[in-house]
């Protein structure tokens, strides 16, 4: 898919899954999906190389993503379908007894599309590590994906991995950070103030790169472009990537508020309003 | 009727060394990781024979366990190397997520186990791990006895799909199980036939378990030892045969009594076959530095102890 008017047209229709999944079993994690609802169109439906349709859990020739904050498993699931991962019709059966769509992405249920299990946060960068040190060995060029929370990074998992993706020169994985500012308890800057994010992983050796919106479709996109060609340079590539927690829906926006809390039902009648049936509903 | 032969005194870290090494050759996807502990785990063969496939990951195991797991993506078979106590309590939550319940088909290979790595004291003296390690969903647990089924058992792991912790030691004990053996995964080795009572061991603990079967029959006991050297799966039905023969049973390993060997044959004897059962393992203890016969000693983990357990077992018959 191509032109940006393309993808902006996917956009709300996976706002509109988001919210009537979490609100279907009222619970889940809408406001950092919906914040990062643009990046994960982009990847899918234009940057990332992959095979929807003959899901492989080796992915050999193929870019592979890795989701580190599980929770934001509603856009995970609402892109993976709308890619051609599983039926559309599917979103329907989010954390509900029996389903493939977990409440946190597993590998257990052999849902197509997802590659590791994720929920406990700081876990994913070292396998996402692990993936591109397998893709060297298998003389496999293709790029290893990951994304992370801005709170997830509070965790001490992921600065191991950052030291050893410098150290080992792990050049074919691009990690973006989704900068929304907020975790459960509160703004990042109230709970634990991390300092600048782009410091500390300079200081660490990557080669980092800036994206102050996030939420801007073909921004995110030529972001991603950008940091291709930064790859087999012998660093590591990371993105911090700004963005609005519950972008899209207007009263979810700029608050920690709507981490892990569903709508009602008036909310959201309001929240699709907002966002146009552009696919058709699942 | 024995079922083994006493060679010499070898350190079962190095059966794993000799069997990874041993796998460096013989199948190209085996990859494996260390965490600053190459020359204790005796990895160094490996890493020098395979140095693109030995990644030396630093003082980090959380981080060793994810690039573990993500090197399945792509076919790659790891193997990770550290002590029993980062290799399990360090990481639970890591093997937990991203192997056990992802499924992965990482091998997780602790050394320095139980009270024997001596003088280093009880921050380095894992006592719980295979109850960590056996308590998560279709983990396989393993606990060879010495160098021989060491080196054996981490080269059947590689041929086997799925999670596994192979649990091995520091000192040096006596080798004597038949080095052509072929290690079969779940599947109990019965060391000495016997009728009155059945010492099933598992680790460092078998060797003790035949020199008190040596001191039991010159007391006129005649004692089944079994080597259980997988924890998980259980063999259950060597087990229940046994006991079906013998009607009391001994267990014995290097391990808290709680999670242990000794517990998962309770568990199933409670359900299938009620019987007097003995354990010689550490109880609800943590240990501390000596040396590790003087630790064996303190903490009841000698042969003596074993026949005192089959003693007391047998009148409870």
């Amino acid at each position: 898919m191509d032109s940006t008017t393309e993808l902006e047209k996917i956009v709300p229709q996976v706002r509109r899954d988001i919210v009537r999944m979490v609100h279907a079993v009222n619970s889940g994690h809408p406001g950092g999906s919906l914040g990062c609802t643009e990046f994960f169109v982009s990847l899918y439906f234009k940057v990332m190389k992959h095979n929807a349709n003959q899901f492989n859990m080796d992915g050999v020739g193929e870019d592979l993503f890795f989701l580190s904050n599980g929770h934001i498993s509603p856009v995970f699931y609402s892109v993976l379908a709308r890619a051609g991962y599983f039926p559309v019709k599917e979103l329907a059966t989010f954390r509900k007894l029996n389903t493939r769509l977990q409440g946190h992405p597993t590998t257990h249920e052999g849902l197509s599309g997802v590659r590791i299990a994720s929920g406990s946060l700081g876990q994913g960068l070292s396998v996402a590590i692990g993936a591109a040190l397998a893709k060297k060995l298998n003389k496999d060029e293709n790029i290893v994906y990951t994304l992370h929370g801005d709170g997830e990074l509070q965790e001490g998992q992921i600065w191991e991995a950052a030291m050893y993706a410098t150290a080992k020169k792990v050049d074919n994985i691009i990690a973006t950070v989704d900068m929304n500012g907020q975790q459960i308890d509160g703004s990042t800057d109230s709970v634990l103030p991390m300092g600048s994010l782009k410091a500390k992983f300079e200081a660490f050796g990557w080669d980092v790169i800036s994206n102050d919106n996030g939420n801007n479709i073909a921004t995110v996109v030529e972001t991603l472009a950008t940091a291709k060609t930064h790859l087999g340079k012998g660093k590591p590539v990371m993105i911090l990537m700004k963005t609005e927690m519950g972008n899209g829906v207007d009263f979810m926006m700029h608050s920690h508020k709507w981490h892990g809390v569903a709508p009602n039902d008036e909310q959201l009648a309001q929240a699709l309003k907002q966002n146009e049936e552009t696919l058709g509903d699942y | 009727m024995k079922k083994y032969t006493f060679t010499e005194k070898k350190d079962t870290r190095s059966g794993f060394g000799a069997g990874l090494s041993q796998l460096g050759k013989t199948n190209e996807n085996v990859v494996a990781l260390c965490a600053d502990l190459t020359g204790s785990l005796k990895m160094d063969a490996f890493a020098k024979d395979h140095p693109e496939r030995f990644f030396q990951v630093g003082i980090a195991e959380a981080n060793m366990i994810g690039i573990a797991a993500g090197l399945t993506i792509g076919g790659k078979i790891p193997f990770t190397g550290t002590f029993a106590n980062f290799s399990t309590g360090r990481v639970y939550d890591q093997i937990r997520q991203s192997v056990a319940y992802s499924g992965k088909n990482v091998k997780i290979c602790a050394s320095h186990a139980g009270l024997t790595l001596g003088e280093d004291g009880a921050t380095h003296q894992i006592l719980e791990d295979l109850g960590l390690m056996k308590m998560l969903p279709g983990m396989v647990v393993i606990n060879p006895c010495d160098y021989n089924q060491t080196k054996a058992a981490t080269i059947a792991i590689a041929e086997y799909e799925g999670p596994v912790y192979l649990r091995f030691g520091r000192p040096t004990v006596p080798n004597f199980t038949d080095a052509e053996q072929k290690f079969e995964i779940g599947k109990a080795v019965i060391l000495n036939e016997g009728k009155d009572v059945t010492i099933f061991a598992t680790g460092h603990l078998v060797w003790k378990a035949i020199e008190a079967g040596e001191q039991l029959a010159a007391l006129g006991i005649d004692a089944e030892i079994i080597n259980i050297h997988t924890i998980k799966p259980l063999d259950e039905q060597a087990v229940l045969t046994s006991v079906r023969k013998t009607r009391c049973v001994v267990t014995a390993e290097e391990h808290q009594m709680n999670g242990g060997l000794g517990d998962s044959i309770a568990q199933l004897l409670a359900r299938e076959l009620p019987s007097p059962l003995e354990m010689v393992a550490v109880h609800d203890s943590f240990g501390e530095s000596g040396t590790p016969d003087q630790l064996m000693t303190k903490y009841g983990l000698d042969a003596v102890n074993i026949v005192d357990a089959v003693k007391k077992v047998i009148g409870r018959k």
